[in-house]
């Protein structure tokens, strides 16, 4: 199978697609739902099946940093075909992963033209993280930067309750 | 070795599980968003065409097939390499037209949807009709314009799932139709 260029190319029409209905919806004053949380949701919900069956042989993880790395490495070649090239963290309960090239925005320039864009290719990919780390008992805030197109960087905040 | 090659399979798995969870919540999100499945076919029809216009570029150079002589030619390359190419499957290309000019392409198995149960409610839904678009756009950009629509679905009762397409003509002008 040719990598997940079918993927990628699914993401854009996704992307595009929310962002369309967004604005038509603000046009009608509906409930205003931001099309960021809605591709951060429907990231979530895919993210929680992807990590499910993905760990179904996976010994448990012994702390947060274990699931992190796992998520780093393991989960991140699997759906993106390279590792996370930075981990970091506070050891307080934030982390921030840092990919230098990022699959979702390669497609892109990588001039600052369409740095304002980036964020909404990157919401989804947010949202499955969290769902990835909230089936794993991890309950998280997860956001993107994005500086120099195509590394982005992520932020995981831990949520302690 | 073999831990290796076990490693690319499950990744090659979880890929193909990522494309089906993704188009997934997709679906799950137009239908929140239309009242009507017709509407919903429609739009995964656009977005599947316009997929299809650049995936056609992709394939081009990712298999170097040739040029097709007939409509036969083509409807092999279909089956055998971009759908081998792109969802991991091999459908079968029968029930030909006498004319030559419409023909079947039967999946045994449809990766889209693989976790998928359509709800009572939802019975005008065409769940797959992106991959309906897809094929337009493509044929499209190589001068070939066609209708494609789902004859049968697995996920409505039928047994198999069979993709119908008519050639309808060549396309001579030089300029594509403009997408909406």
């Amino acid at each position: 199978m040719a990598d997940n260029i079918f993927f990628e190319f699914l993401h854009m029409e996704m992307v595009d697609y929310v962002y369309k209905m967004d604005v038509s919806r603000e046009e009608h004053e509906q409930v205003k739902m931001n099309a960021i949380s809605t591709l951060e949701n429907m990231g979530f919900r895919v993210g929680q099946g992807l990590i499910e069956r993905f760990t179904k042989d996976t010994p448990s993880f012994k702390d947060d940093l274990d699931v992190m790395k796992f998520l780093c490495k393991d989960f991140w070649v699997n759906v993106f075909r390279k590792q996370i090239d930075n981990l970091r963290t506070n050891h307080q309960g934030t982390y921030v992963l840092q990919d230098s090239k990022f699959s979702l925005l390669t497609q892109f320039s990588n001039r600052k033209q369409y740095l304002l864009e980036a964020p909404r290719y990157l919401a989804y990919t947010c949202g499955m993280v969290r769902g990835a780390l909230s089936n794993l008992g991890v309950d998280s805030i997860v956001t993107a930067e994005v500086s120099l197109m195509p590394a982005c960087k992520f932020q995981v905040v831990i949520q302690r309750s | 070795m073999s831990r290796q090659a076990s490693r690319a399979s499950e990744s090659k798995k979880m890929n193909s599980e990522l494309f089906t969870l993704t188009y997934g919540a997709l679906v799950t999100q137009l239908c929140k968003d239309y009242e009507n499945d017709e509407e919903v076919n429609k739009q995964l029809d656009k977005m599947g065409y316009n997929i299809g216009v650049r995936l056609i570029e992709d394939f081009l150079a990712r298999s170097s097939v040739g040029r097709c002589h007939d409509f036969r030619e083509t409807a092999d390359v279909i089956a055998k390499v971009a759908f081998k190419m792109y969802l991991g499957i091999t459908p079968s290309v029968t029930n030909w037209s006498p004319a030559g000019d419409e023909f079947s392409l039967i999946l045994e198995s449809n990766p889209l949807v693989d976790f998928v149960e359509l709800p009572d409610n939802h019975s005008g839904l065409v769940y797959s009709n992106l991959l309906c678009g897809v094929l337009r756009g493509a044929l499209e950009m190589v001068q070939m314009a066609v209708d494609v629509k789902f004859a049968q679905d697995t996920l409505r009762g039928d047994n198999v799932t069979e993709i119908r397409m008519k050639f309808i003509k060549r396309i001579e002008e030089n300029l594509p139709a403009g997408e909406e």
